[in-house]
């Protein structure tokens, strides 16, 4: 077999396919009738309330948008919003998505799933969905339980979590969904905290402009089950040591500023593993600390960045976009072959049934 | 040398060899043959699961049967005519199948002692025929090297010995070809199309065919020529199709007559693998083919282009049926068109993946949690597959329902001559998709102060919901799988709710009956006592069985199925006005448990689940058993009568030749 050359166009924005609105929208526009009905304190409201202060900016026809998820707290998400959306099955949303995505290129399509839903029962379709690279936003709100079943441990829980479940403590092994996106090949792949909107919602501007299966978890806290979870990169007194930021094109630096006004420590190559460690930037100088880069083709480097994310307690993590590559998509390259195929096509619809139907051996009987 | 011609009303032929050896290929070139000769047929394809079994195995034998007659006819034949074998386990495997008197042509070239240990054989069977000890004494046994002969005809070509012996299978379509007086240019033209790229691989197999039909005008071995005519067929043109091809056709047909793009959704699965590579390549009519990480991603794309606007469809086989089960729940739910088209093995767990069953029925009606009423439609042939999909697609695009497509193995692999409709002549299907606000909103004073869109606001006569894609601007509203209010279809744990919905969700899909024609029931003489029900493959054995009661002078009447879910309205009517109901099966009694549920009739079961279709003999004793016991009379199934015969039985069918 020979690969074909689909000579397709050059390499889109996520919604350039999507018909925009000229009027300015509100973030009421976008807010359904629906109560909303999460826990006091829960961080899904946060997201929300960032989703439907950005989706405005985004300027798109609000009837062209479509919000799918699966099952759990998070996947309540699509009631609230006043634009297209299914509630769907648990796990299965990155599938329905995937359906939606290839049947229509004028749609800007979310998937809002949880660690159980997206990192268990649907893990197989969360990473063929990025292994595809299908044009849709995937927001991951991982709090590290289960909360709608009421606080069993979750596949992202820290060893050793007692839970309802886990009495004396979980065996488990944690997922890291950095890692696991990375490792699936995802083409953008991004971490952002709940309790940040001005860096949630850049994160979302940016996946929503990725023309491919853009990856972003959000750490979410659920105060209910597993309150604190995100404690120490969101105390002030903390999170400097424990949000490792990475910006495209910058020295990945955090910690309490040096005299630079940077942040002390950096990460730097590490020899001994082949991966990526923190130093201090006064012992290491600053040309060894790593500069992100986003856009390298290679995904070794922004996975071993996922690598120094806490498996248990989250004391440090890294923050932002790890990793977004130009890759085709699979819907844009399913419609393109339908339209090379419908182009050759000659006659009405009706015209190539009856010559479909009518081909082959035939003999008539007068 | 003059070779005597005999005419023939019909015969059954089997094909047999090794999984390697190509049979399935010489069978269908053999009734592509037959088909373009105007004989009517029907097929058997049955093969291992393995893909090459273990050689010269038992295990490892696939065959082909295909029987043709100058009349119509309704099966593949309960017994062969004349077997080809290939190799000695091939011979094994088949002769218990063969009536006495029958035909062997057997490829001696194979009849090696290590091949005859692997089939079993302590002794060479062809070196004691015409002995005292003759295994084969009740048969007409014409032993053949035609590998042999394969190597020699075209060595000209200078292929290695092992691929010069690979065409032996032409040389024994050549033999047969010319047996049975078959046309030989269409396999001319598909050896010449099919090996376009390997012009030794295509001279080989030509000249092997070629030298089939030679040795058979020239040897002495065989002395006669058969002749089975043409058979009268209604007007039309006809070509031979599989149900597979009938399906995917029927699929294609759903999108044209509705305007509306195919997105398949699939996973690989035998038998139904087949309706996925065909509607891969007709991306020219909008049809989109999504090969799945699994069976659940498959029906969950479907439901997704479906809510896009799409006419989603997933193809499967009852695992996967058993997979996709909580996706179906959920089209129940959000009541979205799906066609789920399961094409039956036999089961449970992994089963017989290449054999045939219906033993999904009880799984396609209730095989969901909750009330999840699904429509069921069923084909009855292979040709009957296109209407049976595309009856599917109507049913699922103007009801906003999932439905289920209930084919089967034989189905899938079988062939018949099909008669290709006018395009004019097909039904088409409204999506009628949902362009306007459908409800007002008024203020406490009673006032309208606009209007909004309500997703579960039915439409009277279908209790049908609309169907409102995006990109349809004011009509933006979420569907999802928690209980709906009705009408504004908001969550609603409201438990009066929840019971209005449950019923309407089944009133919905009862509401289909209205839509379908009365029941037809056959029933020549009007006297019957007897009435044999069927659905889905079952319709060919069932009514050659018919036939031979008849043919013998009984009254028994015939109906079959399409609408399993719901009945045709009149059902329990027509069950009412028999004093037996036989419900023939190749489950244990699934429709059977459905017809004494719903009607309290004392349905009767006759049921097989052999993986292979129903034999005509066998069931004709069964409806003979039972006339006689409606009737208080002995039957005699052995002497034809002339009385009471009608004019348009064919007096021939099943009739050994």
């Amino acid at each position: 077999m020979t690969a074909t050359d689909l000579g397709l166009p050059g390499l889109r924005s996520g919604v350039d396919l999507v018909p925009t609105n000229d009027e300015p929208q509100t973030a009421k526009e976008y807010t359904s009738d629906q109560e909303v009905r999460w826990c006091p304190g829960c961080g899904d409201y946060a997201v929300l309330k960032a989703v439907q202060g950005f989706l405005p900016q985004l300027g798109l026809r609000r009837e062209n948008i479509v919000f799918v998820s699966g099952i759990g707290c998070s996947s309540r998400f699509p009631y609230y919003l006043d634009t297209y959306g299914m509630h769907s099955i648990h796990g299965r949303a990155p599938s329905i998505a995937t359906g939606i995505a290839t049947a229509r290129e004028d749609l800007s399509v979310w998937v809002v799933t949880g660690d159980g839903d997206a990192l268990s029962i649907g893990g197989n379709h969360l990473i063929h969905a990025l292994r595809r690279n299908v044009n849709m936003t995937i927001l991951l709100f991982n709090n590290r339980i289960y909360g709608l079943t009421k606080g069993q441990y979750s596949p992202t829980s820290e060893t050793g979590k007692v839970t309802k479940s886990t009495p004396m403590g979980s065996i488990d092994h944690p997922f890291n969904p950095v890692s696991l996106a990375l490792g699936a090949e995802g083409s953008f792949v991004a971490r952002t905290i709940d309790s940040d909107r001005k860096h949630l919602t850049a994160v979302l501007s940016a996946a929503a402009a990725h023309r491919g299966t853009s990856f972003v978890e959000i750490y979410q806290n659920c105060p209910i089950f597993n309150d604190g979870a995100f404690d120490a990169i969101k105390d002030n007194d903390t999170k400097a040591d424990a949000i490792i930021p990475l910006e495209h094109g910058r020295p990945i630096r955090f910690g309490a500023p040096d005299a630079s006004g940077l942040g002390a420590k950096g990460l730097i190559h590490d020899s001994e593993t082949g991966g990526v460690k923190v130093a201090l930037v006064a012992d290491v100088g600053e040309d060894a600390i790593l500069v992100h880069d986003a856009h390298n083709p290679d995904p070794t480097t922004a996975f071993a960045i996922s690598r120094l994310t806490d498996a248990g307690y989250l004391n440090q993590s890294p923050i932002g976009i790890f990793r977004q590559v130009e890759r085709t998509t699979y819907d844009d390259q399913a419609r393109s072959q339908i339209q090379t195929a419908q182009q050759t096509a000659p006659g009405t619809p009706q015209d190539r049934l009856a010559a479909l139907i009518g081909g082959g051996d035939t003999w008539t009987v007068a | 040398m003059a070779k005597q011609v005999k005419q023939l009303d019909r015969v059954i032929i089997r094909f047999a060899g090794d999984s390697g050896d190509g049979m399935q290929l010489t069978g269908d070139r053999f009734t592509q043959e037959s088909a373009v000769f105007g004989n009517d047929l029907v097929t058997l394809p049955n093969f291992p699961a393995e893909i090459r079994a273990p050689q010269g195995t038992l295990p490892g034998v696939s065959s082909f049967q295909v029987h043709f007659a100058d009349h119509d006819i309704l099966t593949a034949g309960d017994a062969p005519d004349v077997l080809v074998a290939m190799n000695p386990a091939a011979l094994k495997a088949n002769l218990g199948d063969l009536p006495k008197g029958a035909t062997i042509i057997v490829d001696t070239h194979d009849f090696t002692g290590r091949n005859l240990q692997k089939a079993g054989y302590d002794a060479n069977p062809l070196e004691s025929l015409g002995d005292a000890n003759d295994q084969l004494r009740e048969f007409s046994v014409h032993p053949v090297d035609l590998t042999g002969m394969t190597v020699e005809a075209v060595k000209e070509f200078g292929l290695s010995r092992k691929d010069a012996a690979r065409a032996k299978n032409m040389f024994a379509l050549g033999l047969l070809s010319w047996m049975y007086g078959r046309p030989t240019d269409s396999t001319i033209a598909f050896l010449t199309k099919r090996f376009a790229k390997v012009a030794d691989i295509r001279d080989a197999n030509i000249t092997a065919f070629k030298a089939g039909w030679n040795f058979g005008e020239t040897t002495e071995t065989f002395v006669v020529q058969y002749e089975i005519k043409p058979a009268p067929m209604s007007m039309g043109t006809y070509r031979n199709i599989t149900g597979n091809l009938a399906l995917a056709y029927g699929l294609v047909a759903g999108g044209v007559q509705s305007g509306l793009p195919v997105f398949l959704g699939s996973y690989p699965i035998t038998p139904a693998s087949d309706i996925l590579h065909e509607l891969s390549k007709h991306k020219g009519f909008g049809v989109t083919t999504l090969q799945a990480e699994d069976e659940i991603a498959g029906v969950g794309a479907a439901i997704g282009a479906s809510f896009a606007g799409h006419l989603g469809v997933t193809t499967t086989s009852g695992p996967g049926i058993a997979l996709k089960s909580e996706a179906i729940g959920l089209a129940v739910m959000t009541e979205l068109p799906l066609v789920v088209v399961d094409v039956q093995r036999g089961g449970p767990s992994t089963g017989l993946p290449t054999k045939t069953e219906q033993a999904d029925l009880l799984q396609a009606m209730f095989g969901r949690n909750g009330e999840a009423p699904v429509p069921i439609v069923a084909p009855q042939s292979p040709g009957d597959c296109f209407d049976a999909a595309l009856e599917a697609c109507r049913i699922a695009v103007t009801y906003r329902t999932p439905v289920m497509l209930l084919s089967d193995g034989y189905l899938a692999n079988g062939s018949e001559p099909w008669r290709i409709p006018e395009i004019a002549d097909l039904p088409t299907i409204d999506p009628a998709f949902a362009t306007e606000p459908n409800h007002e909103l008024v203020d406490a004073d009673g006032n309208v102060t606009g209007t909004d869109f309500w997703p579960y606001l039915r439409d009277e006569e279908t209790l049908a919901r609309p169907w409102a894609v995006p990109g349809t601007p004011g009509l933006e509203h979420r569907i999802g799988g928690l209980e709906k209010g009705e009408g504004h279809g908001n969550i609603s744990y409201d438990p009066a709710n929840h019971d209005f919905m449950v019923r309407t969700r089944q009133a919905k899909v009862d509401r289909i009956a209205e839509s379908l024609p009365p029941l037809e029931v056959d029933d020549p003489s009007g006297r019957a006592k007897v009435l044999v029900i069927g659905w889905g493959s079952t319709y060919g054995p069932i009514g050659a069985g018919v036939r031979r009661v008849r043919r013998a002078g009984y009254d028994v009447a015939q109906a079959h199925l399409r609408h399993l879910n719901p009945f045709p309205k009149d059902l329990g009517e027509v069950l009412k006005r028999y004093d037996k109901v036989l419900v023939p099966e190749m489950n244990l009694g699934q429709l059977s448990l459905l017809l004494r549920g719903r009607y309290l009739v004392d349905a009767i079961g006759y049921n097989h689940v052999r993986g292979l279709p129903l034999k005509a003999a066998e069931l004709a004793e069964a409806i003979g058993n039972l006339v006689a016991d409606a009737e208080g009379i002995a039957v005699d199934l052995t002497t034809p009568s002339t009385a009471t015969e009608p004019a348009t039985e064919p007096a021939t069918e099943e009739v050994s030749r």
